[in-house]
Protein backbone atom coordinates (compact mmCIF):
# COMPACT_ATOMS: atom_id res chain seq x y z
CA UNK A 1 0.00 0.00 0.00
CA UNK A 2 2.76 2.33 1.07
CA UNK A 3 4.54 1.49 -2.13
CA UNK A 4 1.59 2.49 -4.32
CA UNK A 5 1.24 5.69 -2.34
CA UNK A 6 4.86 6.53 -2.99
CA UNK A 7 4.59 5.94 -6.71
CA UNK A 8 1.47 8.08 -6.94
CA UNK A 9 3.28 11.19 -5.62
CA UNK A 10 4.78 12.20 -9.02
CA UNK A 11 1.38 11.61 -10.58
CA UNK A 12 -0.27 13.94 -8.07
CA UNK A 13 2.38 16.63 -8.68
CA UNK A 14 1.86 16.25 -12.41
CA UNK A 15 -1.88 16.62 -11.89
CA UNK A 16 -1.46 19.87 -9.96
CA UNK A 17 0.87 21.36 -12.58
CA UNK A 18 -1.46 20.25 -15.38
CA UNK A 19 -4.44 21.87 -13.61
CA UNK A 20 -2.59 25.21 -13.37
CA UNK A 21 -1.50 25.07 -17.01
CA UNK A 22 -5.01 24.19 -18.13
CA UNK A 23 -6.41 27.16 -16.23
CA UNK A 24 -3.73 29.38 -17.78
CA UNK A 25 -4.81 28.30 -21.26
CA UNK A 26 -8.31 29.57 -20.63
CA UNK A 27 -7.23 32.95 -19.26
CA UNK A 28 -7.10 36.09 -21.33
CA UNK A 29 -3.67 37.78 -21.21
CA UNK A 30 -5.32 41.05 -22.27
CA UNK A 31 -7.26 41.19 -19.04
CA UNK A 32 -4.95 43.12 -16.79
CA UNK A 33 -6.34 43.99 -13.36
CA UNK A 34 -6.62 47.76 -13.08
CA UNK A 35 -5.10 49.41 -10.01
CA UNK A 36 -7.63 52.22 -10.49
CA UNK A 37 -10.62 50.28 -9.18
CA UNK A 38 -11.88 52.09 -6.08
CA UNK A 39 -10.02 55.27 -7.01
CA UNK A 40 -11.19 58.54 -8.53
CA UNK A 41 -11.05 59.20 -12.23
CA UNK A 42 -8.03 61.39 -12.98
CA UNK A 43 -8.28 65.16 -13.08
CA UNK A 44 -8.50 66.48 -16.59
CA UNK A 45 -9.66 69.39 -18.67
CA UNK A 46 -10.20 68.60 -22.33
CA UNK A 47 -12.30 69.85 -25.24
CA UNK A 48 -15.34 67.95 -26.45
CA UNK A 49 -15.49 66.03 -29.70
CA UNK A 50 -18.13 68.46 -30.92
CA UNK A 51 -16.17 71.65 -30.35
CA UNK A 52 -12.64 72.69 -29.48
CA UNK A 53 -14.04 75.60 -27.45
CA UNK A 54 -16.13 73.53 -25.06
CA UNK A 55 -13.96 72.39 -22.18
CA UNK A 56 -14.99 69.42 -20.04
CA UNK A 57 -13.37 68.53 -16.72
CA UNK A 58 -13.72 65.74 -14.19
CA UNK A 59 -15.88 67.91 -11.89
CA UNK A 60 -18.50 68.32 -14.66
CA UNK A 61 -19.08 64.58 -14.69
CA UNK A 62 -19.86 64.22 -10.99
CA UNK A 63 -23.35 63.54 -9.67
CA UNK A 64 -24.33 60.68 -11.93
CA UNK A 65 -23.48 57.05 -12.51
CA UNK A 66 -22.08 56.53 -15.98
CA UNK A 67 -20.04 54.29 -18.25
CA UNK A 68 -16.85 55.89 -19.48
CA UNK A 69 -16.14 54.38 -22.88
CA UNK A 70 -12.74 54.79 -24.55
CA UNK A 71 -13.14 54.71 -28.31
CA UNK A 72 -11.51 55.76 -31.59
CA UNK A 73 -12.36 55.64 -35.26
CA UNK A 74 -9.18 53.67 -35.99
CA UNK A 75 -10.36 50.94 -33.63
CA UNK A 76 -12.15 48.11 -35.39
CA UNK A 77 -13.59 46.53 -32.24
CA UNK A 78 -15.15 49.91 -31.38
CA UNK A 79 -17.19 49.71 -34.54
CA UNK A 80 -18.42 46.29 -33.49
CA UNK A 81 -19.24 47.62 -30.04
CA UNK A 82 -20.95 50.78 -31.21
CA UNK A 83 -24.40 49.32 -31.90
CA UNK A 84 -24.50 47.88 -28.38
CA UNK A 85 -23.68 51.31 -26.96
CA UNK A 86 -26.43 52.92 -29.05
CA UNK A 87 -28.92 50.33 -27.81
CA UNK A 88 -27.83 50.88 -24.20
CA UNK A 89 -28.14 54.63 -24.53
CA UNK A 90 -31.66 54.28 -26.01
CA UNK A 91 -32.72 51.92 -23.22
CA UNK A 92 -32.01 54.71 -20.75
CA UNK A 93 -30.53 52.26 -18.23
CA UNK A 94 -27.23 54.07 -18.03
CA UNK A 95 -25.55 57.19 -19.28
CA UNK A 96 -22.48 56.79 -21.49
CA UNK A 97 -19.60 59.26 -21.55
CA UNK A 98 -17.14 58.90 -24.40
CA UNK A 99 -13.39 59.39 -24.32
CA UNK A 100 -12.22 59.71 -27.88
CA UNK A 101 -8.61 58.50 -27.84
CA UNK A 102 -5.82 59.71 -30.17
CA UNK A 103 -8.19 60.41 -33.00
CA UNK A 104 -9.04 63.16 -35.48
CA UNK A 105 -11.97 65.42 -34.73
CA UNK A 106 -13.58 65.38 -38.18
CA UNK A 107 -13.33 61.59 -38.39
CA UNK A 108 -14.87 61.20 -34.96
CA UNK A 109 -17.73 63.54 -35.82
CA UNK A 110 -18.41 61.76 -39.12
CA UNK A 111 -18.47 58.40 -37.28
CA UNK A 112 -21.07 59.64 -34.81
CA UNK A 113 -23.22 61.07 -37.57
CA UNK A 114 -23.09 57.88 -39.54
CA UNK A 115 -23.46 55.30 -36.76
CA UNK A 116 -25.43 57.24 -34.17
CA UNK A 117 -24.29 59.01 -31.03
CA UNK A 118 -24.76 57.10 -27.75
CA UNK A 119 -22.68 59.59 -25.74
CA UNK A 120 -24.15 62.34 -23.60
CA UNK A 121 -20.68 63.86 -23.23
CA UNK A 122 -17.78 63.09 -25.50
CA UNK A 123 -14.26 64.00 -24.42
CA UNK A 124 -11.62 64.60 -27.09
CA UNK A 125 -8.24 63.28 -25.88
CA UNK A 126 -6.09 63.74 -28.94
CA UNK A 127 -2.73 63.40 -27.19
CA UNK A 128 -3.87 60.45 -25.10
CA UNK A 129 -2.57 62.00 -21.87
CA UNK A 130 -5.78 61.46 -19.90
CA UNK A 131 -5.97 57.95 -21.32
CA UNK A 132 -2.53 57.25 -19.78
CA UNK A 133 -3.83 58.52 -16.42
CA UNK A 134 -6.72 56.08 -16.80
CA UNK A 135 -4.31 53.23 -17.52
CA UNK A 136 -5.77 52.71 -20.97
CA UNK A 137 -3.73 50.34 -23.14
CA UNK A 138 -6.17 49.60 -25.92
CA UNK A 139 -9.58 50.45 -27.27
CA UNK A 140 -12.35 49.88 -26.53
CA UNK A 141 -12.17 50.04 -22.76
CA UNK A 142 -15.09 50.78 -20.49
CA UNK A 143 -15.15 52.03 -16.90
CA UNK A 144 -18.11 52.12 -14.52
CA UNK A 145 -17.96 55.39 -12.56
CA UNK A 146 -20.22 56.50 -9.73
CA UNK A 147 -21.54 59.96 -8.80
CA UNK A 148 -18.43 60.77 -6.77
CA UNK A 149 -16.17 59.97 -9.69
CA UNK A 150 -15.00 56.65 -8.22
CA UNK A 151 -14.19 53.85 -10.66
CA UNK A 152 -15.91 50.58 -9.75
CA UNK A 153 -15.19 48.35 -12.71
CA UNK A 154 -13.10 48.24 -15.83
CA UNK A 155 -13.59 46.13 -18.90
CA UNK A 156 -11.06 45.85 -21.74
CA UNK A 157 -12.76 44.86 -24.98
CA UNK A 158 -16.11 45.48 -26.65
CA UNK A 159 -19.07 45.72 -24.28
CA UNK A 160 -21.82 43.23 -25.13
CA UNK A 161 -25.45 43.09 -24.00
CA UNK A 162 -24.55 39.95 -22.08
CA UNK A 163 -21.77 41.71 -20.19
CA UNK A 164 -24.03 44.65 -19.48
CA UNK A 165 -26.94 42.58 -18.19
CA UNK A 166 -24.86 40.10 -16.20
CA UNK A 167 -22.14 42.28 -14.76
CA UNK A 168 -22.64 46.00 -15.25
CA UNK A 169 -26.36 46.32 -14.58
CA UNK A 170 -26.25 44.58 -11.16
CA UNK A 171 -23.37 46.87 -10.15
CA UNK A 172 -25.23 49.94 -11.37
CA UNK A 173 -28.34 48.89 -9.40
CA UNK A 174 -26.19 48.37 -6.32
CA UNK A 175 -24.72 51.83 -6.67
CA UNK A 176 -28.15 53.36 -7.18
CA UNK A 177 -29.44 51.57 -4.10
CA UNK A 178 -26.59 53.06 -2.09
CA UNK A 179 -27.78 56.42 -3.34
CA UNK A 180 -24.59 57.65 -4.88
CA UNK B 1 27.16 35.45 -51.54
CA UNK B 2 26.34 38.91 -52.70
CA UNK B 3 22.71 38.48 -51.64
CA UNK B 4 23.73 37.31 -48.20
CA UNK B 5 25.97 40.29 -47.81
CA UNK B 6 23.18 42.58 -48.91
CA UNK B 7 20.79 40.98 -46.42
CA UNK B 8 23.35 41.41 -43.66
CA UNK B 9 23.81 45.08 -44.45
CA UNK B 10 20.02 45.50 -44.37
CA UNK B 11 19.89 43.85 -40.95
CA UNK B 12 22.61 46.13 -39.65
CA UNK B 13 20.60 49.05 -40.95
CA UNK B 14 17.61 47.84 -38.93
CA UNK B 15 19.52 47.75 -35.65
CA UNK B 16 20.84 51.25 -36.16
CA UNK B 17 17.27 52.36 -36.90
CA UNK B 18 16.18 50.88 -33.58
CA UNK B 19 18.93 52.75 -31.80
CA UNK B 20 18.06 55.94 -33.61
CA UNK B 21 14.51 55.91 -32.25
CA UNK B 22 15.91 56.07 -28.72
CA UNK B 23 18.65 58.57 -29.55
CA UNK B 24 16.15 61.41 -29.42
CA UNK B 25 16.07 61.06 -25.63
CA UNK B 26 19.09 63.00 -24.44
CA UNK B 27 20.08 63.97 -20.93
CA UNK B 28 22.85 66.27 -19.84
CA UNK B 29 23.60 64.00 -16.92
CA UNK B 30 24.85 60.58 -18.14
CA UNK B 31 23.64 58.94 -14.92
CA UNK B 32 20.11 60.07 -15.68
CA UNK B 33 20.44 58.68 -19.15
CA UNK B 34 21.42 55.34 -17.67
CA UNK B 35 18.41 55.48 -15.33
CA UNK B 36 16.10 56.27 -18.21
CA UNK B 37 17.40 53.37 -20.27
CA UNK B 38 17.15 51.04 -17.29
CA UNK B 39 13.54 52.04 -16.58
CA UNK B 40 12.26 51.59 -20.10
CA UNK B 41 14.07 48.25 -20.34
CA UNK B 42 12.37 47.06 -17.15
CA UNK B 43 8.86 48.07 -18.16
CA UNK B 44 6.53 45.99 -20.21
CA UNK B 45 4.80 47.43 -23.24
CA UNK B 46 1.11 46.85 -22.60
CA UNK B 47 0.18 46.54 -26.25
CA UNK B 48 2.76 43.95 -27.31
CA UNK B 49 3.18 42.23 -24.00
CA UNK B 50 6.47 40.48 -24.65
CA UNK B 51 8.35 43.62 -25.53
CA UNK B 52 9.81 46.21 -23.21
CA UNK B 53 8.94 49.88 -23.48
CA UNK B 54 12.42 50.41 -24.91
CA UNK B 55 12.00 47.86 -27.65
CA UNK B 56 8.43 48.47 -28.70
CA UNK B 57 7.28 50.68 -31.52
CA UNK B 58 3.62 50.58 -30.51
CA UNK B 59 2.10 54.04 -30.34
CA UNK B 60 1.32 53.71 -26.64
CA UNK B 61 4.91 52.68 -25.93
CA UNK B 62 6.15 55.80 -27.72
CA UNK B 63 3.74 57.96 -25.70
CA UNK B 64 4.82 56.35 -22.45
CA UNK B 65 8.50 56.73 -23.32
CA UNK B 66 7.89 60.42 -23.97
CA UNK B 67 5.98 60.74 -20.70
CA UNK B 68 8.77 59.09 -18.73
CA UNK B 69 11.34 61.23 -20.52
CA UNK B 70 9.47 64.41 -19.61
CA UNK B 71 9.16 63.29 -15.99
CA UNK B 72 12.87 62.59 -15.70
CA UNK B 73 13.78 65.80 -17.51
CA UNK B 74 11.78 67.74 -14.94
CA UNK B 75 13.90 66.22 -12.21
CA UNK B 76 11.85 63.24 -11.04
CA UNK B 77 13.70 60.11 -10.04
CA UNK B 78 13.44 56.45 -10.87
CA UNK B 79 11.18 55.62 -7.92
CA UNK B 80 8.72 58.34 -8.87
CA UNK B 81 8.51 57.12 -12.46
CA UNK B 82 7.90 53.55 -11.30
CA UNK B 83 5.17 54.74 -8.89
CA UNK B 84 3.56 56.70 -11.71
CA UNK B 85 3.46 53.69 -14.01
CA UNK B 86 2.31 51.20 -11.35
CA UNK B 87 -0.48 53.55 -10.21
CA UNK B 88 -1.90 53.46 -13.73
CA UNK B 89 -1.09 50.07 -15.14
CA UNK B 90 -0.51 47.95 -12.04
CA UNK B 91 2.40 45.65 -11.22
CA UNK B 92 1.90 44.13 -14.65
CA UNK B 93 4.11 46.82 -16.24
CA UNK B 94 7.07 45.66 -14.18
CA UNK B 95 9.03 42.75 -15.56
CA UNK B 96 10.21 41.85 -12.06
CA UNK B 97 7.21 41.93 -9.73
CA UNK B 98 7.62 43.42 -6.23
CA UNK B 99 7.84 41.03 -3.27
CA UNK B 100 4.44 40.99 -1.52
CA UNK B 101 1.99 38.29 -0.34
CA UNK B 102 0.37 37.81 -3.74
CA UNK B 103 3.76 37.29 -5.38
CA UNK B 104 5.29 35.07 -2.67
CA UNK B 105 4.63 31.90 -4.72
CA UNK B 106 6.64 33.30 -7.64
CA UNK B 107 9.55 34.44 -5.51
CA UNK B 108 9.73 31.64 -2.95
CA UNK B 109 8.02 28.75 -4.75
CA UNK B 110 11.21 27.54 -6.50
CA UNK B 111 13.16 27.69 -3.24
CA UNK B 112 10.50 25.62 -1.45
CA UNK B 113 10.45 23.03 -4.24
CA UNK B 114 14.26 22.93 -4.08
CA UNK B 115 14.18 22.35 -0.31
CA UNK B 116 11.58 19.58 -0.64
CA UNK B 117 13.75 17.95 -3.30
CA UNK B 118 16.77 18.21 -0.99
CA UNK B 119 14.94 16.56 1.91
CA UNK B 120 13.72 13.72 -0.31
CA UNK B 121 17.20 13.19 -1.74
CA UNK B 122 18.75 13.21 1.73
CA UNK B 123 16.32 10.58 2.98
CA UNK B 124 16.90 8.33 0.00
CA UNK B 125 20.67 8.48 0.44
CA UNK B 126 20.34 7.82 4.16
CA UNK B 127 18.18 4.75 3.60
CA UNK B 128 20.62 3.34 1.04
CA UNK B 129 23.45 3.67 3.53
CA UNK B 130 21.49 1.89 6.23
CA UNK B 131 20.72 -1.14 4.06
CA UNK B 132 24.43 -1.64 3.44
CA UNK B 133 26.28 -4.17 5.64
CA UNK B 134 27.25 -2.62 8.88
CA UNK B 135 30.43 -3.19 10.85
CA UNK B 136 31.35 -6.62 12.06
CA UNK B 137 30.29 -7.72 15.51
CA UNK B 138 32.92 -8.73 18.11
CA UNK B 139 32.28 -12.37 17.43
CA UNK B 140 32.75 -11.95 13.68
CA UNK B 141 35.82 -9.83 14.28
CA UNK B 142 37.32 -12.67 16.32
CA UNK B 143 36.58 -15.20 13.62
CA UNK B 144 38.17 -12.99 10.99
CA UNK B 145 41.32 -12.73 13.05
CA UNK B 146 41.50 -16.47 13.46
CA UNK B 147 41.13 -17.03 9.76
CA UNK B 148 43.81 -14.55 8.92
CA UNK B 149 46.24 -15.90 11.49
CA UNK B 150 45.96 -19.49 10.34
CA UNK B 151 49.38 -20.82 9.43
CA UNK B 152 50.02 -21.14 5.74
CA UNK B 153 50.73 -24.87 5.91
CA UNK B 154 47.24 -25.59 7.05
CA UNK B 155 45.78 -23.73 4.17
CA UNK B 156 47.93 -25.63 1.73
CA UNK B 157 46.87 -29.08 2.88
CA UNK B 158 45.23 -29.89 -0.41
CA UNK B 159 48.44 -29.68 -2.27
Amino acid sequence: MNRYLRYSVPLIIFGIIAAFLLKGLGMNPREIPSPLIGKSIPEFSLPSVESADTLINDENLKGKIYLLNVWATWCVSCRAEHQTLVRLARSGKVEIVGLNWKDERNKAQAWLQQLGNPYTVNIFDQKGRTAIDLGVYGAPETFLVDGDGIIHYKYAGPVTMELFNNTLLPMINDLKAKGS
Amino acid sequence: MRQTLFALICLMGLTSLQAATLAEYTFEDPAKHEDFRAIIEEMRCLVCQNESLAGSNAELAVDLRNEIYEMMKSGQGKAEVIDFMVARYGDFVLYSPPIKPSTYPIWFGPLIVFLIGGVVLFRIIKRKNQSRETELSDEEQQRLKELLNQPNEQRDTNQ
